[in-house]
């Protein structure tokens, strides 16, 4: 076994009075990508987004247990919450570029990390870039709207931008679910890629791509971890009749 | 294009389409009507020489600076407070909110009062019981006072509108709820601010009433911000209620309208140049 890249004890999360998700104990290992399956509204998210306190941006979140990143307690009251979403970066299901140029995108992270040099800013949008695949088709009009790739370009943009500051950890949820095939299957490629840098959490519905991308695979069940094994063993041999279940397309 | 399926169809496309034919014939006719009886009094001396002989005689420099700066001392105040408050109530404030509410019900009160109310505040207050007088700073304040709400809730709508993914986006990168909202909610949102504050250029432009009790309506080039000042529309109203010269009224107004239409088309011009540079 690697070491814990992050170690999840007891987390509870409500919203309001409604409990999403249930004492999850989870060590996630670092260099590998975990997936974390389930049908709509287990928890996978809530609980992806509560590895870089996201969910605290919604009102009347609230948070119990522990997740420790890197030997700290991320929930802790002196916890600095900026380095942290420095440390842990993440990829939303829809490609978001800032109404901004392509260059100002990636520059963007390091700028509000106060880095201003010019030389340095270049090298780091330039390696960022390349490392999502993207500088190829992008590094002749760097400086041209971001809004005008498409959509599978973008969610690589997105991914770059999260490069840029030099994450230990990303999250990526559903990351190419709103991308066409042919983007999707680069997607997972750049994921195979980054893994051997990044700690990969990632929560996706389809369910080949979990058993394509990933090392181990967590199956979130009504804001309850069922089942967590590496993925091979996990969609050959499920321990749990509800795994089963799902992972056959008996319900979800 | 005909969709007429039969007589009824045919009916109410005439009397819809009527209706745009009668908007837009009725701006021509007032632009035309305007700039006929108004050009021949247009020339270098109108444009650059102060009124003499109330406005018999010279030019109307004076009132075009006057008005410029007029508006000029109620944008430098209104844009950032009215911006300032819609940041502060979208950003800020939990979505529902008694004190948003309650801010917005004054906004939405505040731009239904009648303007010459405005001119009647400014006149008590700045003028007489702060003692500043006739003056472009009372005038600017209360011009500034009239347009707030306006400003507040074009701005509001506009932040509003701005995708949640790009505040997610930006934290989640480690930037600050400012650094988020400076570099990312505001520049998506100038378009739809910008919008608003085109509105209210046009809005105080064209004010008379309220310019007239706070800025009062001397004929003289005003230079510091406590002297009194005539706006255009002050001077146009004078040069037709009192009968000095209608040649000179018409002269004024194509200049008002002229003036109106450089401000849009500047302000659309960088609009456009901006969101090319966001957009592509």
């Amino acid at each position: 076994m690697n070491s814990a890249a992050i170690m999840v004890r007891g987390l509870n999360v409500f919203y309001q009075q409604y409990q999403a998700l249930h004492h999850i104990d989870i060590d996630i290992e670092s260099n590998k990508v975990t997936a974390l399956i389930g049908p709509s509204g287990c928890g996978k998210s809530t609980f992806l987004r509560s590895l870089n306190r996201l969910n605290e941006l919604i009102e009347g979140t609230r948070t119990e247990g522990q997740v420790v990143i890197d030997g700290v307690d991320i929930y802790a009251e002196d916890t600095d919450v900026v380095k942290l979403r420095k440390q842990v970066g993440i990829v939303f299901q829809k490609p978001s570029a800032f109404p901004m140029s392509i260059y100002d995108n990636v520059a963007y992270g390091p700028r509000i990390h106060g880095v201003n040099k010019r030389m340095v800013l270049d090298e780091i949008v330039e390696k960022s870039l390349k490392q999502a695949n993207l500088w190829e088709e992008v590094k002749d009009r760097l400086h041209a709207s971001a809004l005008r790739l498409s959509g599978g370009q973008q969610q690589r943009l997105v991914i770059a931008r999260v490069l840029s500051v030099n994450p230990a950890i990303i999250l990526m949820d559903e990351p190419a679910s709103a991308l066409d095939p042919i983007s999707a299957s680069k997607l997972e490629d750049l994921i195979a890629e980054l893994k051997t840098t990044y700690t990969i959490v990632i929560v996706t519905h389809n369910m080949q791509q979990a058993a394509r991308v990933s090392d181990a695979t967590a199956f979130f069940l009504n804001g309850h971890l069922i089942e967590y094994q590496p993925t091979e063993k996990l969609f050959v041999h499920p321990r749990d009749k509800r795994t089963e279940d799902y992972i056959t397309g008996r319900f979800g | 294009m005909k969709p007429f399926g039969n007589r009824r169809e045919q009916l109410i496309y005439y009397t819809i389409c009527s209706g745009a034919v009668f908007v837009a014939l009725t701006l021509v006719a007032i632009v035309a009507f305007v700039a006929i009886k108004g050009v021949g009094c247009i020339s270098w001396e109108f444009l650059t020489e102060i009124p003499s002989r109330m406005g018999k005689e010279g030019g109307i420099s004076s009132a075009i600076v006057g008005t410029l700066y007029l508006t000029l001392v109620a944008l430098v105040l209104s844009v950032p407070l009215g911006v300032g408050a819609a940041v502060y109530l979208t950003e800020y404030q939990p979505r529902v909110s008694r004190f948003t509410r309650l801010v917005e019900l004054s906004a939405e009160a505040l731009a239904g009062i009648p303007s010459i109310v405005f001119g009647l505040f400014g006149f008590v207050f700045f003028v007489i019981f702060l003692g500043w007088g006739w003056s472009v700073l009372s005038g600017g304040l209360t011009l500034a006072l009239m347009i707030l709400p306006t400003i507040m809730r074009t701005s509001q709508e506009a932040i509003t509108a701005v995708p949640v993914e790009f505040r997610e986006n930006s934290l989640a990168l480690g930037a600050t709820k400012w650094q988020t909202t400076s570099k990312i909610v505001i520049p998506s949102a100038l378009p739809g601010i910008i919008t608003g504050v085109i509105l209210s250029i046009g809005r105080s432009v064209g004010e008379t009433a309220a310019v007239l009790l706070t800025a009062g309506s001397a004929l003289g080039m005003p230079v510091l911000p406590t002297d009194p000042a005539r706006s255009m529309a002050v001077h146009l109203y004078f040069l037709a209620s009192e009968g000095i010269s209608m040649e000179r009224a018409y002269g004024t107004a194509l200049l008002l309208i002229i003036m109106i239409l450089i401000i849009n088309y500047l302000a659309n011009l960088s609009l456009r140049r901006f969101s090319y540079r966001l957009k592509g």
